[in-house]
């Protein structure tokens, strides 16, 4: 009767079900699989497959030139393509051996750190929609809009920003980002007064705690073993953060406390978040501070004098024997660079994202890999959601804040 | 105060003369260790109370053609949370007979960073637990990052392609 239906040997005798949890899947925020063997409805055993959208990267860094690498390190973590981008400039610096002016570091802090909120109340508010509250994504979301329309004021983008270049920015802030920046800082009508309406929401609401209290939780030495950093380590109770042990871009020059929790499961992730938007935002404030502080030409700077590197301006290109010179060489890729190998990392909004840069002297580099932070704790998924219910599987992977473009480069 | 100084020091003194080609590019002590020898080394530096490089920052490998019998530089960065010291070491593995021990029973991390360095550069991680491509396609027969294939020239002309009009 049944002859036409095929199922696998041993089948019906199994005592599991299998379910394939994605690659497309409403509930995942992007493009995994989890193939999850459950009994009844709680998680026996969890395979992940990663590389849907593996895009060859490393591979195609090998022949782009410095600064055409610059479009692709947007398109890791894509919530926080600044950060990404700002991480690259910085390590070309540090190959090159640049220095940059104190006014270009403040306003690269601005903009990463209006990334990190940007990333942040994605993710918070994400946790928020697949624990069934979906009006805090929505009231945090119009604030995503007012970062992007800075970045757009910036470098006239939105998504995969692009912004600034080996050396600074392109061209200096204008009035309308720093107008832009204070309405967004406001405290009243700003940022500030809806993160507290978003808390006020979550934080110490019922539901919202029943739902994530040990959902998903991590110890801290499992999370060191993991290669865990940034947020989600800071949640399990390790204080590592790359901007306070390796500072870069100054941020030694500001004072900001490093939020930690103690169980490293999704609640004490929600709150770590939090927080750290809110010392974001501090920092944001004290950059802005020092930012207006350089009065006279010295607020005219936004840029290092990196002449091999930093494209020259149009205007002297037309008029400029040298200007000509260096931008036929950048744009033509002609540069050769120093050789040498380096690491460099800076604390993207999932943790220490790092660019292992080789140069054998040529115009490209030799190899250059990126240490994303997404795919190096992604492998302990399977064991934070063994045992759990199924929806806490969802509700796990959104406070993880995996990036599907930062998992498979 | 932990400086690369006394990290080559204690090294030295534990392992002797086989850990050559002590370098310190842009301030991070490198050193190339024989690839018999690198879960010792990790282990070592690991369990030492002094050393403390307990966070496997990154594994990769790199592919160097020119380098008859030691085509493979398989890098290992190792961070020191206490001190706050990086240090990265090399194990050099031929292109015939890629066999590198996994360090998947020192560090859970390394899990999926060997299995992105297999997949790239087919480097056989022995002792790992799930050696399988994990970015590529199962299918795929060849290690894409090697040096031996170049990227497609963008001058070609013999390609006829509709859809992105070439």
């Amino acid at each position: 009767m049944n002859d036409h239906i095929l199922l696998p040997e041993g089948s019906i005798e199994k005592q599991t079900t299998t379910l394939n949890l994605g690659p497309t899947h409403p509930a995942t925020h992007g493009v995994f699989q989890n193939i999850l063997e459950l009994d009844g409805e709680r998680i026996m055993k969890a395979t992940s497959t990663v590389g849907y959208i593996h895009r060859a990267f490393e591979k195609i860094a090998e022949r782009r030139t410095l600064f055409q690498i610059t479009p692709l390190t947007d398109r890791l973590n894509y919530c926080s393509s600044p950060i990404n981008n700002m991480g690259w400039h910085l390590t070309c610096e540090k190959l090159l051996g640049v220095t940059t002016p104190k006014r270009v570091d403040y306003l690269r802090v601005i903009i990463m750190e209006l990334a990190r909120i940007a990333d942040h109340l994605i993710c918070n508010s994400i946790v928020g929609v697949d624990s069934g509250a979906y009006s805090g994504f929505l009231y945090v979301m119009q604030f995503r809009e007012l970062i992007y329309e800075i970045y757009e004021e910036v470098c006239g983008s939105r998504l995969t920003t692009n912004i600034g270049r080996i050396g600074g920015f392109e061209r200096n802030f204008t009035n309308a980002a720093f107008e832009k920046l204070e309405k967004f800082l406001d405290d009243k009508t700003g940022y500030p007064a809806q993160l507290k309406e978003f808390e006020n929401l979550f934080t110490r609401n019922r539901i919202f705690m029943e739902r994530t209290i040990g959902c998903g939780p991590i110890t801290g030495e499992r999370a060191m073993n993991y290669g865990f950093t940034g947020p989600n380590l800071r949640a399990a109770g390790i204080d590592y953060d790359v901007r306070v042990h390796s500072p870069y871009s100054s941020y030694e020059d500001f004072e900001f406390t490093v939020p930690v929790g103690t169980t490293g499961d999704c609640y004490d992730r929600f709150l770590v978040r939090n927080e750290e938007m809110w010392q974001s935002l501090h920092i944001i404030r004290q950059a802005y501070q020092k930012v207006q502080e350089f009065k006279g030409a010295d607020a005219e700077v936004f840029h290092a004098d990196v002449p091999a590197y930093y494209l020259p301006e149009k205007k002297d290109v037309y008029t400029k024997m040298e200007a000509l010179i260096y931008h036929f060489k950048i744009i033509m890729g002609e540069t050769e660079m120093p050789a040498g190998e380096v690491y460099h990392s800076v604390e993207g909004a999932n943790g220490e994202l790092g660019y292992y840069l080789i140069s054998d002297g040529g115009r490209t580099p030799y190899r250059l890999h990126f240490r994303r932070p997404c795919f190096i704790y992604y492998q302990a998924y399977p064991e934070l959601i063994k045992g759990g219910m199924l929806s806490d599987a969802v509700i796990t992977m959104s406070s993880l804040n995996l990036i599907a473009g930062e998992l498979d480069a | 105060m932990l400086t690369n100084q006394v990290i080559q020091q204690k090294l030295t003194e534990k392992f002797g003369e086989v850990l050559t080609n002590w370098q310190e590019p842009y301030g991070m002590l490198t050193f190339t260790a024989p690839k018999e020898l690198n879960l010792k080394v990790l282990q070592f530096l690991y369990d030492d109370s002094e050393l403390n490089f307990t966070f496997l920052t990154d594994l990769q490998a790199v592919h160097y053609p020119d380098n008859k019998g030691a085509e493979f530089a398989v890098v290992y960065h190792l961070h020191n949370w206490k001190d706050n010291v990086r240090i990265r070491f090399k194990v050099y593995a031929d292109i015939q007979n890629p066999d590198v021990f996994s360090a998947t029973a020192l560090y859970q991390s390394a899990n999926f960073m060997e299995r992105e360095t297999y997949d790239f550069f087919g480097i056989n991680f022995i002792g790992h637990p799930n050696l399988i491509r994990i970015l590529n396609v199962e299918e795929m027969d060849y290690f894409p990052l090697r040096k031996e294939f170049p990227l497609e020239d963008q001058t070609r002309i013999d390609k006829d392609d509709e859809m992105f009009g070439r």
